[in-house]
């Protein structure tokens, strides 16, 4: 048995064990304290003079006469059906006061690289029964779509509201929720639980738990056995799994202290030159394979410090995701809820998932053209209050009346709203047709001809 | 419990002394410089990056988890070579070219330590050969052929350096590995042959580009062209199109062959690549776009030593084809990620850093791929190009980053991706004002042959633009109400160029590919009608009036029209018409 007692050197999250016999690199480790404590680890750095331990908990009580065991393993979890409808704390113990889980399998917490060769390209559009989301930023199976948001929006609740309304048209197929929480405060877990209790979403769902008082080196792991999890219960299972990781900041920010612990060159702001790769390692955790029948969905969240977005958090999040959900405190101040600025989001699957045979033959021209007005509106909006409103063109003025509407009429829903893509197209097109048929020049005439509505326009020309 | 050093075998084979992530430092190897060693028990592919004393760094292009000190280490004794031959075509490969299909029949998952042939051992190619025995044939040669696809033709070629009279050769059908062609020296040629691929491929000259690279987008051909055998980078924020640039390039530069790198970027759109590009069809050839196609993907979680090696393999594939005299158009999206993979390394190696964490060496060894592009002399006399172009993803959307500042030194054209045009969904999203392009003098002397008139215009849509911007400071101070007519009329105009012209629309079905001609003929319209608005403008016609005029809207529709030619006239009979009408009615 590989133990040792040999501890040289403690610092932060670190433990340097020297004279070892071979450790493999990625070892996982355990700590037995002198009281009969354990804590649990992983090798980050092995050679011949002394090995690099990273322990997920906290280092108090470590000292040198800690025994130190190396399994020759490297970490796993156990995974089961039965996992459904369990609270979990960020290393997978029952905080429920249930029973222990009892294995199925045990799965490597790194998962596996997906071959894209062998992924199926995701394509089926999910209704969220939010109008900012299916008509222009349309959310489909297999995505990473994260929010950005920032401290002091209402993320979560949109986060929920997404997690409580998503549906795939047509079909009635197993759904489950994987809910990870990272660092995040006491409260707000309480709010999500809670929300899952009421709507039932807690018999189909695994919530894992790494609250802000959890040691922060917990967090490295937790988002990997939410997704492992995930993974097992979509591709084992068969489930279409939705896993909302909240907030990979405070992920980012574990990742930052291991690498100051370990006295890395920084990359920007201190955080580790590896992070964009670290990031990849976790979001690209998503998507669809060839011949099974699940599917995994992240819906990952997290908040911008500073709502600054060149922060490297989003930053580099944004270069992995397949688009961005965009909270704008603007508009939470203006009291539009769901405050989600339209221009900054994006969702890069949404021609794949819309159209004929999906949502709507006018889907994409109608969204393109939404977009067109509403940022064009804004510039004008901005004109407006230094020129004043009367010194803009009659043009100008109907594009400046039409930011407004758009946001009062299509952004603007209330928390239980749920608009199926239809009523979320056709308000759309109600919007639209407040403008000129000449100035959509996004939109295919024979689409224009179909939809656009002239006695709208008429009414707004007089 | 103690245990003492003993425990480690003293022998002087080579073995592992430390793994941190990719690297490992391996003692009494006794390599060269990039020689590729297989590490531990699995066998993991790696390459040697640095030597010290008795111990070498090895980058491992896989995963090293459960790697442990003491494990054995085989030197392979060669570079990191990639095989060139029959079958490249049509290939998806990883960074150190794996046939992706052929490990996805194990397991929908990449596993490590996978040793599968780039180049189908088994299959079998019908090889013509054009040589005969008795014939004296040098490096670059072509001895032969084979029709690899239905509108391709893979020319069997000498290896740079061998030379020397045939002694025998035969045409049939082969496999890669099967011998073609014997020299009088003994050595057997086969359809096969590897390069390493850090080490350019020889040609005899490099010559001035002077062909523009048709891409059938708008913006590119028409205000920012790129020649064949150029260089260009694509940087821009996440979000503002680089992918789709790149993707709507692939498919439709008019390049011979198309090796398009995926690097540390997104699985998914991978896949979409896999999936749309056998259902294109080449507008050329009339075959699956596929069919010109080598893929090398390398996503962001796969290993990050096989990011790096990934842009080497394309390249290297691409100058394989360049010197069999064919036009080949590499994308590399994206560079950013990796000089990350640089970064990555370089702090492992705890290498004193340059800017932002990157190694010093990040602008040599970018100035150096880009110099692999360019319209060459074949080693046989015969001509081919490689263009370059590469994305880059600079941290926070800022161009000042080192990545961005260190790749504009070195490549001609710059289109910069702008996150403003894309937040509004003008695409692509390329600015304007921002971007340039340095072969322009070198490429328009033939587009104004073809289409007289072509530099004159290109230049008018510029000023139009530049003008804009600078009235569109004031309209910032004052409305554009207070302007005088002429100027709003300029505004207008330079908003159809920006929304009837510039904007296109990569998944419409004709929209997506614009012709030389039809460009011509769009810009010829906006300027038409241009003129004549001006002209009534003068005879104190109002702003409103003239956009009222029903050509205007037929402008817009033109991108959208399959038989642009009769359209064109429609629509130029249309705007006579108008203003005849609207001068007209005032001579009266």
């Amino acid at each position: 048995m590989k133990e040792y007692k040999t501890i040289n050197k403690i610092a932060g999250p670190l433990l340097f064990v020297e004279k070892t016999e071979p450790v493999g690199y990625k070892e996982f480790v355990t700590v037995t304290l002198s009281n009969g404590e354990t804590k649990r680890g992983q090798v980050l750095e092995t050679s011949k003079d002394y090995v690099i331990v990273q322990v997920f908990e906290d280092t108090q009580g470590i000292d040198k006469q800690t025994y130190v065991h190396f399994s020759g393993e490297i970490i796993q979890m156990p995974v089961s059906g039965k996992m459904l409808g369990r609270v979990l704390s960020g290393i997978g113990t029952p905080l429920d006061g249930g029973r222990k889980i009892i294995p199925e399998d045990k799965r490597d917490i790194q998962g596996e690289v997906i071959n894209p060769y062998s992924r199926t390209l995701p394509d089926e559009f999910i209704q969220t029964g939010i109008s900012t989301i299916d008509g222009m930023n349309t959310l489909v199976r297999g995505q990473k779509l994260p929010l950005f948001s920032g401290s002091g929006l209402p993320h979560n609740e949109i986060a929920l509201q997404i997690a409580r309304q998503a549906t795939v048209t047509g079909e009635e197929e197993s759904f489950a929720v994987v809910f990870c929480a990272i660092g995040i405060t006491q409260e707000e877990a309480k709010q999500f639980i809670n929300e899952f209790e009421r709507t039932g979403a807690l018999q189909r769902g695994v919530v894992f738990l790494n609250l802000a008082s959890d040691p922060s080196i917990e967090r490295i792991i937790t988002p990997r056995m939410a997704l492992t999890t995930a993974e097992f219960l979509a591709f084992d299972y068969g489930y279409h799994v939705l896993t909302i990781l909240t907030d990979m900041t405070n992920y980012c920010e574990a990742l930052l202290e291991i690498g100051a612990a370990r006295e890395e060159v920084p990359g920007r702001r201190g955080y580790p030159g590896y992070l964009y790769t670290d990031l990849a390692s976790i979001y690209e955790r998503a998507g669809l394979i060839k011949d099974k029948s699940g599917s995994v969905t992240q819906l990952p969240i997290l908040t911008m410090p500073g709502d600054d977005k060149t922060h490297p958090v989003p930053d580099l999040s944004g270069y992995i995701t397949e688009g961005q959900i965009f909270v704008s405190r603007n508009l939470y101040r203006k009291n539009v809820y769901p405050p989600i600025d339209v221009l900054p989001s994006l969702s890069r699957l949404m021609n794949s998932g819309i159209g004929k045979g999906k949502t709507r033959a006018d889907h994409k021209a109608l969204s393109d053209q939404l977009y067109a007005g509403y940022a064009e509106g804004l510039d004008l909006r901005g004109l407006a209050t230094i020129v004043g409103k009367d010194a803009l063109t009659s043009r100008d003025q109907r594009l400046l009346l039409f930011a407004d509407t758009f946001e009062k009429r299509f952004v603007m829903q209330g928390r239980d709203e749920n608009r199926s893509i239809e009523t979320t197209l056709e308000l759309g097109w109600d919007i639209l047709s407040t403008l000129p048929e000449d100035e959509l020049t996004r939109i295919p005439g024979d689409i224009l001809e179909a939809h656009y509505r002239r006695e709208t326009a008429e009414d707004e020309g007089d | 419990m103690e245990v003492s050093l003993s425990s480690y075998s003293s022998n002087k084979e080579p073995r592992i002394y430390k793994v941190a992530g990719p690297v490992v430092i391996v003692e009494n190897l006794n390599g060269r410089m990039y020689d590729v060693v297989l590490v531990g028990r699995n066998k993991l592919m790696g390459e040697v990056i640095e030597i010290e004393g008795n111990k070498s760094i090895v980058q491992v292009y896989e995963d090293t988890e459960l790697i442990k000190p003491d494990d054995p280490v085989e030197n392979t004794g060669t570079p990191l070579s990639v095989e060139l031959g029959p079958g490249l075509l049509t290939s998806i490969y990883d960074g150190i070219q794996r046939p992706l299909p052929l490990i996805a029949e194990e397991s929908p998952f990449i596993r490590r330590g996978v040793a599968i042939p780039a180049l189908s051992r088994e299959k079998k190619w019908t090889f013509v050969a054009t040589r005969e025995v008795g014939d004296t044939v040098k490096g670059g040669d072509a001895i032969g052929y084979v029709d690899e696809t239905a509108n391709f033709r893979h020319h069997i070629l000498v290896p740079p350096y061998a030379k020397g009279t045939i002694r025998e050769i035969a045409s049939g059908e082969f496999t890669v590995t099967d011998t073609v062609c014997t020299l009088e020296d003994g050595t057997n040629l086969t359809l096969m042959q590897r390069w390493p691929v850090k080490k350019h491929r020889p040609f005899y000259d490099k010559r001035w580009p002077d062909t523009v690279l048709v891409t059938g987008q708008r913006i590119l051909d028409t205000l920012f062209p790129l020649a064949k055998g150029g260089t260009a980078a694509i940087p821009g924020p996440f979000g503002s199109g680089k992918t789709i640039t790149q993707q709507q390039l692939a498919k439709w530069a008019d390049a011979d062959v198309i090796v398009y790198i995926g690097c540390g970027e997104r699985g998914n759109e991978m896949t979409d690549v896999l999936v749309e590009f056998p259902e294109l069809v080449d507008p050329k050839s009339g075959s699956p776009l596929m069919d010109r196609t080598v893929l090398i993907a390398n996503t962001s979680n796969m290993p990050v030593a096989a990011r790096e090696a990934s842009v080497y393999t394309g390249i290297t594939i691409a100058e394989y084809f360049r010197d069999m005299g064919y036009d080949v158009a590499l994308m590399a999206d994206s560079t950013s990620r990796w000089a990350e993979a640089m970064r990555e390394i370089s702090s492992r190696l705890e290498e004193l850093p340059g800017e932002e964490g990157y190694p010093a060496y990040l602008a040599s060894r970018l100035a150096e791929f880009y110099e692999r592009a360019g319209r060459i002399e074949t080693l046989s006399g015969g001509e081919g190009s490689v263009t370059v172009i590469g994305a880059v993803s600079p941290q926070g959307g800022d161009f000042s980053e080192p990545v961005t500042q260190n790749t504009l030194r070195v490549t001609k054209t710059f289109w910069a991706l702008d996150a403003k045009l894309a937040n509004r969904r003008h695409f692509p999203a390329i600015n304007w004002l921002k971007s340039y392009s340095l072969y322009q003098d070198q490429v328009t002397p033939t587009l104004e042959r073809s289409y007289p008139g072509w530099v004159t215009n290109m230049k008018r849509l510029m000023e139009l633009l530049s003008r804009e911007d600078e009235l569109s400071e004031i309209v910032q101070l004052v409305g554009s109400d207070a302007l005088p007519e002429d100027q709003q009329m300029t505004l207008e105009i330079s908003r159809m160029v920006r929304e009837y012209f510039l904007q296109q629309d990569a998944f419409h079905d004709v929209d997506t590919f614009c012709p030389l001609e039809k460009q011509y003929m769009m810009v010829n319209l906006i300027l038409t009608f241009s003129d004549n608005a001006y002209r009534a403008i003068e005879l104190n016609k109002h702003v409103n009036e003239i956009l009222d005029l029903p050509s205007r809207p037929m402008i817009a529709r033109m991108k959208y029209e399959r038989d642009y030619e009769a359209y064109s006239k429609k629509v130029s009979a249309q705007i006579e018409k108008d203003f005849n009408e609207l001068f007209g009615g005032e001579e009266e």
